[in-house]
């Protein structure tokens, strides 16, 4: 995992949950949209709140894409679900909004759910990789017992 | 009558919704880490990748039917029980799902986060 993947995995969190507040904020503007007035979705995509949330959650969707390509599925959902602990915080923080002890629960699992993944691999299934993008992968990480010693015995005098 | 539309609406989205999260999982591993990709062969290679992937498009496909299967749900339900049971059950669906279709390593540490996230899920929403 580096510091690149973390950021993907945040924005895939970020951008999901910013997106639907602000489109849920935009259609609370524009009201209920009926079938009989189907018109009523095209004012509703010109209100700047449903149009940004509609852009967010474009670039989720390129986020969670990307970090499918990646990590395991199983992986990166718990982070999408992290998303809805950021908005109960967002709500009682910033909107000052009153949030239930129940919530608090429901805030406390997910962040448990979400640290038992990150403790663990980040990919386990064997996806269509380049073997010699993985080969060169595994020389950038870690040296390994036949490299130690050739450097600690170049370092000597 | 209505418990049961309800319900059946419920049944459609997870499915709808698992479906289409391992059709994209799947596709995106046939295109390959991202990451890599774009620093040896630039972003257009990754873009003509991902839209030549059929898996791609037929996983937008089931996101489309989970999207407007949960509208037509939240007509007949509640949204305090559709939503969050729903979302919890795709929760556990994919953890199954993963394992058998995708091969993924679904081990006790990742069974444990997948029932404690769709609790959580299911206590916040509800």
């Amino acid at each position: 995992m580096t510091f690149r993947k973390y950021l993907v995995l945040a924005g895939v969190t970020v951008f999901a949950a910013a997106g639907d507040s602000m489109l849920s904020h935009g259609m609370k503007q524009t009201g209920n949209i009926s079938v009989h007035h189907l018109q009523g979705v095209f004012s509703a995509v010109l209100n700047p709140w449903i149009a940004g949330g509609i852009l967010l959650l474009l670039a989720f969707f390129a986020a969670y894409m990307n970090a499918l390509s990646w990590a395991d599925l199983t992986y990166v959902l718990p982070a999408t679900s992290l998303g809805y602990v950021l908005l109960a915080l967002v709500a009682r923080f910033v909107l000052h909004e009153q949030v239930s002890p129940l919530r608090w629960l429901g805030i406390a699992l997910i962040s448990g759910g979400v640290g038992f993944v990150a403790g663990g691999p980040a990919l386990t299934s064997h996806g269509h990789q380049e073997s010699p993008l993985l080969a060169k992968d595994a020389r950038n990480g870690a040296p390994t017992s036949e490299e130690i010693p050739a450097i600690s015995g170049g370092a000597k005098p | 009558m209505k418990h049961l539309y309800t319900w059946s609406g419920i049944l459609v989205i997870v499915v709808a919704s698992v479906v289409g999260d391992i059709l994209l999982a799947r596709a995106m591993k046939q295109v390959g880490d991202v990451h890599a990709l774009l620093r040896r062969s630039g972003v257009w290679t990754v873009i003509t990748r991902v839209l030549a992937n059929p898996n791609f498009f037929l996983g937008v496909a089931a996101m489309a039917v989970a999207f407007f299967s949960l509208l037509f749900a939240l007509s007949w339900g509640d949204v305090s029980l559709v939503a969050p049971a729903a979302a919890s059950l795709t929760f556990i669906g994919n953890a199954f799902a993963a394992k058998i279709f995708l091969h993924e390593k679904v081990d006790r540490r990742r069974w444990i986060a997948a029932v404690l996230v769709a609790g959580g899920v299911a206590l916040l929403a509800g």
